[in-house]
């Protein structure tokens, strides 16, 4: 496979990219077009205010009731598996993850890997990992293809290739594959379906995610449209999906209202073409399907978020996307800029327990908090509150032992300002002394400060106070009052 | 053996001193909004499979056969997958031999690793039969197994399922309950609503993606 272009590299910070992205006016207009479509759609999925919001409370329960008993479903759920005949591996770190899966890999001597759409094999660069023990995997999504093809990184965690329109799909088509170019989406589509089938027949595992594990029945749910989920479930003869130790739920009946959660906040649909519920390997009479089930159970950080009971909310997250489609800010950006796996608001809140704050200290700061995102949020995690608690962490002093590694933005001289900004506002004798100061030497008041002189200019105070003008404002109301 | 030690362990000292939250589950969220009368039971199911490019016919019981061989005519196929080991699979047989049917009947009777490539790329259309339909979401059950298997449903061109009026039930929930699934899966449960389709390039639609391009259901009246 061609080495991938860390995208993510090519500027390094937020504020870089993100300046990149809102000069790329193609780029704009691909997610705005998105969005506005994700966004309408979610809304006629959603007709009636009083289910939807008994829906998403009643999701919230059921993933925060399994998130309280979370070892022992996980333990339950890893019971009913092995009973089911499907092998499960625990995995604290993607490092020991990516091992074991290339030692399945391995062990069957496999060289040919097709995944389906996985986001958590995306946190784990499974692709890049294999690749470097020369196994080709394949993505096996429309869209995470595309953008594999391009050695790019999704930009969105349902719509892998959503920052790209048909004409760059249709060049990019044509450089790789050497088929004519063509406007004709169905055109497009039936060029990659051509191309997968050969790897779906001829791969040796398929990799797939998960999107609900349910516990009482030992049963792997994927929902999808397009049929690659299943393919890389049944056509190769090993099936291995990784997935997150939070999407364990306790009962079958959960995934009622989860499912429907899921596919109407994602895209709008009243369910996706396929719900793919997998309980083990082919049995012994059967005539097709893997031979041989395995499940990986990840870590990374999620047990970090946990031991937080305010960040363990996170842990809710069904990964549905819709606080990306609302965000004001993603709109605008796109997902590269983000520079890590999961763009957007629920990114902005799982990454630090992923990759540590310290790492991501401007995702905090890169929301309006307008709020739409908690406000969509079908699971109901409060997005907007754990960002201000990101927010406090990421200019915590050492001294103040900052939680899931922030700190990165304290800095002694804000911290002095805002003393003096306190002193001043809660002592009267200083506050006069202050305001007689700045009306008076207004004048020096620095032309540059920061980042607000790029675009307007410097504010200078004015040379009368506020308190000053109501006074001569009372006082000649007073004598016109006594006139009368 | 040490990760899941480990995982286990973290987990369970951040709960420590905490006890699980109660069952919450409310039956009625998810069954009271989606309750139909039978006649609108079929009518629902049928237009939210239409609205995504599903072809319905409904049917007298016994018609079916003879549908299928119609259906394969005008689209000018040359052969359909069935299962021999199923009812319907016997009855599809038997109406082939009786009316001298010409598309050739393909018997999934081995494993896939025998005939992989001619799975995959020779066969035109299927026949399965279902466990049944929910109204809410427009859907049918498949519950594959070793007489019909997986890769029925999933790798001709062209699926045609069997759906009985009477195995329609108004949403999951109701699915779930009368067919008690809580009690034992089978390898591979599978909820299918519409043809194969993707969104992924400007999200135009477009049908066919990685599964069949045309799924039509044959809704059988009951006698």
């Amino acid at each position: 496979m061609s080495q991938r272009i860390p995208i993510t590299e090519l500027t390094d910070s937020f504020r870089g990219r993100a300046k990149e992205a809102l000069e790329d006016g193609q780029l704009r207009t691909n997610f705005r077009v998105a969005m506005d479509s994700l966004m309408r759609k979610r809304a006629d999925a959603f007709p009636d205010e009083e289910e939807r919001e008994g829906l998403r409370e009643l999701g919230n329960r059921i993933k925060a009731g399994a998130l309280s008993r979370l070892p022992d479903l996980l333990e339950q759920l890893e019971t009913r598996l092995t009973e089911n005949g499907v092998k499960v591996h625990w995995a604290e770190t993607t490092e020991e993850a990516n091992q074991i899966v290339h030692g399945i890999i391995k062990s069957k001597q496999g060289s040919q890997v097709v995944k389906g759409k996985s986001m958590v094999s995306e946190e784990m660069e499974m692709n890049d990992f294999l690749a470097e023990r020369h196994i080709e995997c394949l993505e096996s999504d429309m869209g995470e293809y595309i953008v594999q093809l391009d050695g790019e990184k999704p930009s969105h965690i349902i719509m892998p290739a959503i920052h790209k329109n048909r004409r760059q799909v249709s060049k990019l088509f044509h450089d790789k594959l050497g088929v004519e170019e063509t406007d004709d989406v169905n055109e497009l589509i039936r060029i990659g379906r051509r191309t997968l089938r050969t790897e779906f027949m001829e791969a040796d595992v398929g990799v797939s995610g998960v999107n609900f594990a349910i516990a009482e029945t030992g049963t792997l749910l994927l929902v999808e449209n397009e049929g690659n989920g299943r393919m890389s479930t049944t056509a190769p003869p090993v099936h291995v999906a990784v997935t997150g130790i939070e999407k364990v739920v306790e009962n079958l009946r959960d995934v009622v209202p989860l499912v429907s959660l899921l596919t109407r906040s994602a895209l709008g649909q009243p369910i996706t073409t396929y719900v793919n519920m997998i309980s083990g390997p082919r049995k012994p009479d059967e005539l097709d399907g893997p031979e041989e089930v395995h499940l990986v159970l990840l870590d990374n950080g999620r047990s970090d978020a946990f031991a937080d009971a305010q960040m363990r909310q996170t842990l809710n997250c069904i990964r549905c996307g819709a606080c990306m489609n609302h965000c004001p800010v993603y709109t605008r950006v796109g997902g590269h800029t983000y520079g890590e796996v999961y763009p957007g608001p629920i990114g902005k809140i799982i990454t630090p327990h992923m990759v540590g704050l310290h790492q991501v200290p401007e995702h905090p700061s890169a929301s309006s908090l307008c709020g739409a995102c908690g406000e969509v949020c079908p699971v109901k995690i409060p997005i907007p509150e754990l960002l201000q608690r990101l927010r406090q962490e990421n200019v915590k002093s050492p001294a103040e032992h900052p939680k899931v590694d922030g700190g990165a933005k304290y800095s002694r001289k804000e911290r002095a300002v805002w003393r003096i900004w306190v002193a001043l506002n809660t002592r009267p004798g200083l506050y006069k002394l202050f305001l007689w100061a700045a009306t008076r030497f207004g004048k020096l008041t620095p032309k540059n400060v920061g980042p607000w002189t790029e675009n307007h200019t410097a504010p200078v105070p004015a040379r009368r106070s506020l308190h000053d003008l109501a006074r001569d404002h009372l006082s000649s109301q007073q004598k016109q009052g006594g006139q009368s | 053996m040490n990760a899941r030690n480990n995982i286990l362990n973290k987990l369970r000292t951040s709960l420590a001193g905490t006890s699980p939250r109660p069952d919450e589950f409310d039956e009625e969220l998810v069954t009271r909004p989606w309750q139909y009368d039978p006649q609108n039971r079929i009518e629902r199911l049928r237009s939210l499979m239409e609205a995504v490019h599903t072809e319905i016919h409904p049917l007298a019981s016994e018609q079916w056969p003879a549908k299928v061989q119609e259906l394969l005519e005008s689209r000018n196929l040359g052969n359909v997958l069935y299962a021999p080991g199923t009812e319907h699979g016997r009855m599809l047989a038997e109406h082939w031999q009786n009316a001298g049917a010409k598309q050739e009947l393909i018997a999934y009777d081995r494993p896939v690793e025998e005939w992989k490539e001619e799975l995959f790329w020779e066969v035109d259309a299927s026949v399965t039969g279902t466990l049944g339909g929910i109204a809410a979401t427009g859907s049918l059950v498949l519950w594959p197994d070793r007489h019909e298997p997986r890769l029925m449903s999933l790798l001709p061109p062209v699926h045609i399922a069997l759906l009985k009026a009477s195995d329609i039930e108004d949403n999951l929930y109701a699915m779930m309950k009368a067919q008690s699934w809580s009690a034992g899966l089978p390898t591979n449960l599978l909820l299918i609503s519409g043809p194969s389709k993707t969104a992924d390039i400007e999200q135009v639609l477009a049908y066919g993606a990685h599964g069949p391009k045309e799924l039509i259901v044959l809704i059988l009246e009951d006698q």
